[in-house]
């Protein structure tokens, strides 16, 4: 029978089937950061257990490390405490870790495929919900609660229950100045926030194609906020080029054997799903949000919605919330929304092909006057050096940006870059929720480049207009 | 895990949909490597006037007498009523810790967002789902009776109305049994499945070498 590229993982890492449904999964990769992991490790400690196969483990600290100075500990006792938590726990149960001065130290969905940790078919879990991330390499990917990555410290394994498949088909080509983050927005906006909840959903058509493996990256890192558990993409050439070479991925015999497989990595001719949504690429423009969920997106060249002309009340209700919440008015022009902040980075827009963007449309200009802070933060110290070597990071401070340290920054705040209450901000991140980026804090979010042209704008711009 | 067999609990509603993690626990909160102690802190932007950190005394905090937790009449409320994709968001567990910690055992939604609908499992929290003009006539009661509460029955897969009305609900058989007797999950896998486990690792490593 023909099979999509999610049985096809399924059944390579079922261990058990159960009878009531539920099944044992095995997973190949964990990865590993301070915040969802304290409370696993002690679990693990007080149940005098230990990891059952650690070297499947990488962890790293990202979501409390500073972005600036890093010569001295942690300012901020509590951060401090917690990624010296993290460092332990690795000592002690003798994980793999990238501390936060090493080099290949950064977000732990840029680090995983940077390292070669992760491979097309593998399952990949972290407590993380960003974890759909990996799904580019058409593996099976997904995040899970503190719980859970004590369970995969002890086993190895999850108990799961399948879910139902989607595909989404990006068909034809988009149009200039419309990226990876624009068509996940799209996506987003079309089937909703919970549009993907009690699915895994496989991205697929020729636009999805099209795309580099960083792209990719950032489609997958945005099926969660559509609430699917996890989302992927078919293996091909493009993967499994990027993947070679890299410290931790197969060499020699192994890779041939595994690019065999790797090549099989993909839905077969005729096999069904439980939904299929088609978008016509050429009808995404790039996308901006208006409001305080992913889904409330819209393009660049319209304007903030209007509550009364939704009839769902809920809807509604939920609309003048936002609205309320951003300090918008119903009507008002995209491009007439003035910002204070710029935010370029995390896992969904921190890599080197985001930052070339980024960087073009910066190159011999300065941000605007009314612009408060533009940063740059890379997705690691490799991606770091890399654009420093491309003279990058030259452009944006030159520019009028802050190059900064890597890590998940301003996409979460919870260390020190944060947005104070009220204050507007075009982020490259992936959740626009109430007081994400701060509290108080109002995120509009958009591709590197449209966030690069609205720091030099000191507004929206639509990008295919410059 | 605390074993969950019935519950008595007074309603808190939550009147709108896509309540994320973010709202339920704020992120200057997960910085705590406890699993405790985050009770104070459920719907923390929402429930106080000004901006919390991790350490204050927050009975000192000022409070915001518009949110439904701080009024006199759900104080104590066991039982979260709540709109469509319920803790949608991150997969932070601390979002449940929060919940369980101020006391709540039982949400009730049309939808729930996956990660969290299954660490509330995790944690001894039971998620029910029900329909969404359900919901929308239990919102209504909630809100015309002060004091309402639920009977939820975890055995009988029921919920009962204060006039009597007994609405049933579906759980999976494997959360409903582990709720009922309190059952750690990795203390069951390891003694049901450790051989298994091994038997695929095996067998994996002469299918798929490079992952080992
Ligand atoms: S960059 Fe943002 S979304 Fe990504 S892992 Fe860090 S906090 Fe989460």
């Amino acid at each position: 029978m023909a099979k999509t590229l999610y049985d096809k993982l399924w059944d390579a890492h079922l261990v058990q089937q159960n009878d009531d449904g539920t099944a044992l999964i095995y997973i190949d990769r964990h990865l590993v950061h301070e915040v969802t992991s304290p409370q696993a490790f002690e679990g693990m400690r007080m149940a005098k257990r230990q990891p059952w196969r650690r070297e499947s483990i990488l962890a790293v600290p990202d979501h409390n490390v500073p972005t600036t100075d890093r010569s001295g500990p942690i300012a901020d006792p509590v951060s401090r405490l917690q990624v010296q938590t993290l460092d332990d726990n690795c000592d002690t149960f003798g994980i793999t870790e990238f501390k936060m001065n090493d080099l290949r130290q950064g977000v732990v969905h840029i680090i995983g495929p940077e390292q070669g940790a992760t491979l097309p078919g593998m399952t990949v879990v972290c407590g993380d919900s960003h974890t759909s991330t990996h799904g580019a390499f058409g593996s099976l990917a997904f995040g899970v609660g503190t719980s859970d990555v004590e369970h995969v410290l002890a086993t190895q394994c999850l108990v799961l229950k399948k879910s139902r498949s989607m595909l989404v088909s990006v068909d034809g080509a988009v149009g200039p100045g419309v990226t990876a983050k624009d068509i996940v927005l799209a996506i987003i906006g079309k089937i909703g926030t919970a549009g993907g909840t009690g699915y895994v959903i496989e991205f697929a058509g020729e636009a999805i194609r099209a795309l580099s493996m960083e792209g990719r990256m950032t489609v997958c890192n945005m099926a969660i906020e559509a609430g699917a558990r996890a989302g992927f993409i078919a293996a091909d050439e493009k993967t499994i080029e990027y993947v070679q070479g890299r410290p931790f991925s197969p060499r020699g015999e192994k890779l041939e054997k595994a690019i065999v497989y790797w090549q099989t990595l993909h839905s077969d001719q005729g096999a069904t799903f439980d939904h299929e949504v088609h978008i016509e690429a050429a009808s995404i423009k790039p996308q901006v949000t208006w409001g305080t969920s992913p889904e409330m997106v819209v393009q660049v060249d319209s304007k903030v919605p209007n509550p009364d002309d939704e009839a769902d009340e809920v809807k509604a209700d939920g609309m003048r919330k936002a609205l309320q919440y951003m300090g918008l008015k119903a009507g008002t022009p995209i491009k007439d929304i003035k910002l204070d902040k710029v935010f370029i980075g995390s896992c969904t827009n921190g890599r080197i092909e985001d930052f070339r963007a980024a960087a073009k449309v910066v190159a011999g200009k300065k941000i605007a006057s009314n612009i408060k802070l533009a940063m740059v933060v890379p997705g690691s110290g490799l991606v770091k050096q890399q654009a420093e070597q491309e003279g990058l990071d030259k452009i944006f401070t030159s520019a009028g940006f802050e190059w900064r340290e890597p890590g998940c920054s301003m996409c979460l705040a919870m260390n020190a870059d944060r947005l104070a209450p009220g204050e507007r901000c075009a982020s490259t991140s992936n959740r626009n929720f109430e007081g994400r980026q701060g509290q108080g804090g109002r995120t509009h979010l958009v591709s590197p480049a449209m966030a690069a042209a609205a720091a030099i704008a000191g507004h929206f711009v639509d990008i295919r207009e410059i | 895990m605390k074993a969950f067999k019935k519950v008595n609990g007074l309603v808190l509603p939550i009147d709108r949909s896509n309540v994320d993690t973010d709202a339920i626990i704020p992120k200057q909160y997960l910085k705590s490597i406890s699993r405790t102690g985050f009770g104070p802190n459920l719907f923390d932007d929402w429930r106080y006037l000004d901006p919390g950190e991790p350490g204050m005394d927050h009975s000192k905090r000022r409070i915001n007498p518009d949110f439904v937790i701080n009024q006199e009449r759900y104080q104590n409320a066991e039982v979260v009523l709540a709109r469509d994709n319920f803790g949608c968001g991150s997969s932070r567990e601390h979002a449940v810790w929060a919940m369980v910690d101020y006391g709540i055992r039982v949400v009730i939604a049309p939808s729930f967002a996956d990660i969290f609908f299954n660490n509330t499992f995790k944690n001894g929290l039971l998620s029910i789902i029900l329909d969404a003009d359900v919901i929308d006539r239990l919102f209504d009661e909630v809100e015309a009776n002060p004091g309402y509460k639920l009977e939820i029955d975890l055995e009988a897969k029921t919920i009962t109305t204060p006039s009597g009305d007994v609405i049933a609900f579906e759980i999976d058989d494997f959360r409903r049994n582990n709720l009922l007797k309190g059952l750690d999950d990795i203390d069951l896998t390891l003694h049901n499945n450790a051989d298994a486990i091994k038997a695929y690792e095996a067998k994996r490593k002469q299918e798929a070498p490079w992952l080992f």
